[in-house]
């Protein structure tokens, strides 16, 4: 990176920052500082979702999946436009209409305390042990490639979002959200303008390619369980994460429900149900063309660079340049087969097409071959080594193809997105301790400005979680995964709890809360004694939850089951 | 001194005002009620469907 690039970076970081928190300060209220002052607009609500949604793996991991495997992914968005319909003519009318500041207060108000507390602490305990990874993630990449120090750039980039977070509250956490969104897509849409330019070929062709490969089958109908994206397992997985993610977890109620009016948010939340699929397509799609652009220039073998150069170097140098040679000479091959390929299909020469891109395939499967050939021997150099490269993809094609100062924009891209989300989170996590727990059992009666002090102390502390988190990641194999594990076990009966309170009526608060410890309990005990995928556990939680709440309330039939009124939090 | 929570109750009220919340207009031309909204939705979410099957057989 050069001069001008990091200009660009810190100029856009630590500008919108400022920024945000000079707007936004001298806010001693306490609904100003947790829902803003409630001003905002659709489109500043739909950005602000868009923004929480999309972290900065969103922008460097996807287009690695599209290089990968296509389009095949974008399915998993199916079920998105669904659920926020739902939410915005179930959730949202309900959660504005009682002014509550946080998701969990509703379930005091529709049942009781303890529902409410318990909802809240399954979120902080979720959302809290995840605040790491959203800054983690993208640090250990952009350190690596960069060449930046792992613990300074989680440091510096987590005290930039603790610092505005924490002094201006929600109204800023959305301000800045808006301008980082205008530099992600100033700055995605350029990359791919310049993709666009530096093809060798022109677009129809490079779909053609594309499309040759494997690289655009954007929706599977078929019902096969064992494949990994179809269009059902996206309409009904996608529907019940979305519906989870959206109408429950308060980093994102928080952004929706601080609109200026309920139409405001509604429309925000619509916003988000029609662009999100196409945002998502774009991003894989320039994936896609990230792999066409490499049939014409030299890939490396490995794309995470900083792991093959040392092998080459030194552990397993005289294989790995064995490895360089082959993967050089097919992919000379490769690219010759592809020009005539296109040449045939131009001068509309089906069979010669068809011939030629068969032996165009089986070349690229021949690269695989070899590329593999060397991970194999990367890792039995050195078993620690990850040989999944995907990650590398996008910001590899960024720092050797894209001019100086885009490459500064683009890392900023990355960052914008790390904070946003980041920030959200944070947001919300001090939102909920302060007004579920702090304001709701700790000190009852305080002023506003009270409040609001503790609603700063405790972000800061969420703050300063994520960040210790970050920092000893490295020391949890598979961190990710051991998030994705606990947020599974505990999102099932989060989203029961809603779907009672909105849907079963005549549930009560008694017969919910010892079902959600019963299921709750349930969940834990198969995830010790069975093997199945983590993922099974957000339908067992979920149905096991308003199944034992249903069969409860019929045993508790003494409470006021009409539901009319409810007792209150 | 900030008041504690309101004994706030969802009451049958609450769930009135939510419905009549449900049907207020919501100002956009031609799409005067919320459910043609969520119908433009649906049908936007139909049409990439749609668009990305094309192109998954287009280009095969």
């Amino acid at each position: 990176m050069s001069t001008l690039d990091f200009v660009i970076l810190i100029g856009t970081m630590v500008g919108i920052a400022v920024y945000g928190v000079w707007r936004t300060r001298g806010r001693r209220n306490l609904s100003t500082y947790l829902k803003g002052d409630q001003t905002l607009q659709w489109a500043g609500i739909g950005i602000s979702v868009m923004a929480t949604q999309a972290s900065a793996i969103t922008f460097i991991s996807t287009p690695g999946q599209g290089y990968e495997s296509g389009l095949g992914f974008v399915q998993n968005y199916f079920g998105m436009p669904l659920a926020l319909v739902l939410i915005s003519a179930v959730f949202l009318p309900m959660y504005r209409r009682l002014g509550v500041y946080t998701a969990y207060e509703f379930l005091g108000r529709r049942f009781n305390a303890q529902t409410r507390i318990l909802g809240a602490a399954l979120f902080l305990l979720q959302r809290g042990m995840a605040a790491g990874i959203t800054i983690y993630a993208p640090a250990i990449i952009l350190s690596t490639v960069l060449g930046w120090r792992l613990d300074l750039t989680i440091i510096l980039s987590g005290l930039v979002v603790i610092f505005y977070t924490v002094l201006g509250g929600s109204e800023a956490v959305s301000l800045t959200q808006k301008y980082q969104m205008a530099v992600i897509f100033f700055g995605m849409i350029t990359a791919f303008i310049i993709l666009l330019v530096k093809l060798p070929v022109n677009l129809t062709d490079a779909l053609t390619v594309a499309g040759g490969y494997q690289k655009l089958e954007a929706v599977d109908f078929s019902l096969d369980i064992h494949k990994r994206y179809t269009f059902w397992s996206g309409l009904l997985g996608g529907f019940f994460l979305s519906l989870s993610y959206f109408g429950t977890d308060q980093s994102q109620v928080q952004r929706y429900i601080s609109g200026a009016s309920l139409r405001e948010s509604r429309l925000g939340l619509m916003f988000n149900a029609v662009l999100k699929i196409p945002m998502q397509f774009f991003i894989l799609l320039l994936g896609a063309l990230v792999f066409v652009f490499y049939q014409f220039e030299q890939p490396p073998v490995f794309f995470n660079e900083t792991t093959w150069k040392p092998g080459v170097r030194e552990t397993a140098g005289e294989q790995l340049g064995s490895v360089e040679q082959q993967y050089a000479a097919i992919h000379q091959e490769k690219r010759s087969l592809i020009y005539a390929w296109l040449k045939a299909k131009n001068t509309g020469d089906h069979r010669a097409e068809m011939e030629i891109r068969s032996q165009a395939i089986a070349a690229l499967e021949r690269s695989h071959a070899v590329r593999e050939e060397g991970k194999a021997a990367l890792l039995a150099a050195d078993p620690a080594i990850r040989t999944n490269d995907s990650d590398y993809v996008f910001i590899t094609f960024v720092l050797h193809y894209l001019p100086h100062g885009m490459i500064g924009l683009l890392i900023a891209v990355f960052f914008a997105a790390a904070l946003s989300s980041k920030a959200a989170e944070l947001n919300a996590l001090g939102s909920t301790t302060t007004v579920d727990f702090y304001r709701h059992i700790v000190k009852k009666e305080a002023t506003d400005a009270h409040y609001v002090t503790a609603s700063k102390w405790f972000t800061f502390f969420w703050g300063l979680i994520a960040l210790a988190f970050a920092l000893f990641a490295n020391l949890v194999e598979n961190l990710i995964q051991a998030i994705n594990i606990v947020g599974s076990i505990f999102y099932g009966v989060v989203l029961a709890l809603f779907i009672t309170a909105f849907f079963l009526r005549w549930v009560g608060g008694k017969a919910i809360f010892w079902a959600a410890l019963a299921a709750q309990a349930l969940v834990f005990l198969l995830y010790f004694s069975l093997s199945i995928s983590y993922l099974w556990y957000n339908l067992i939680g979920c149905a096991v939850c308003v199944l034992f709440s249903l069969i409860l309330q019929s045993v508790f039939r003494s409470e006021n089951t009409l539901k009319k009124e409810f007792p209150s939090a | 001194m900030k008041p504690q929570d309101p004994p706030t109750l969802i009451t049958s009220t609450v769930l009135e005002a939510v419905d009549k919340d449900e049907n207020q207009t919501t100002g956009l031309p031609w799409l005067a009620t919320w459910n043609s909204v969520y119908a433009l939705v649906l049908g936007c979410f139909a049409v990439w469907v749609g668009l990305l099957y094309v192109l998954s057989i287009v280009f095969l």
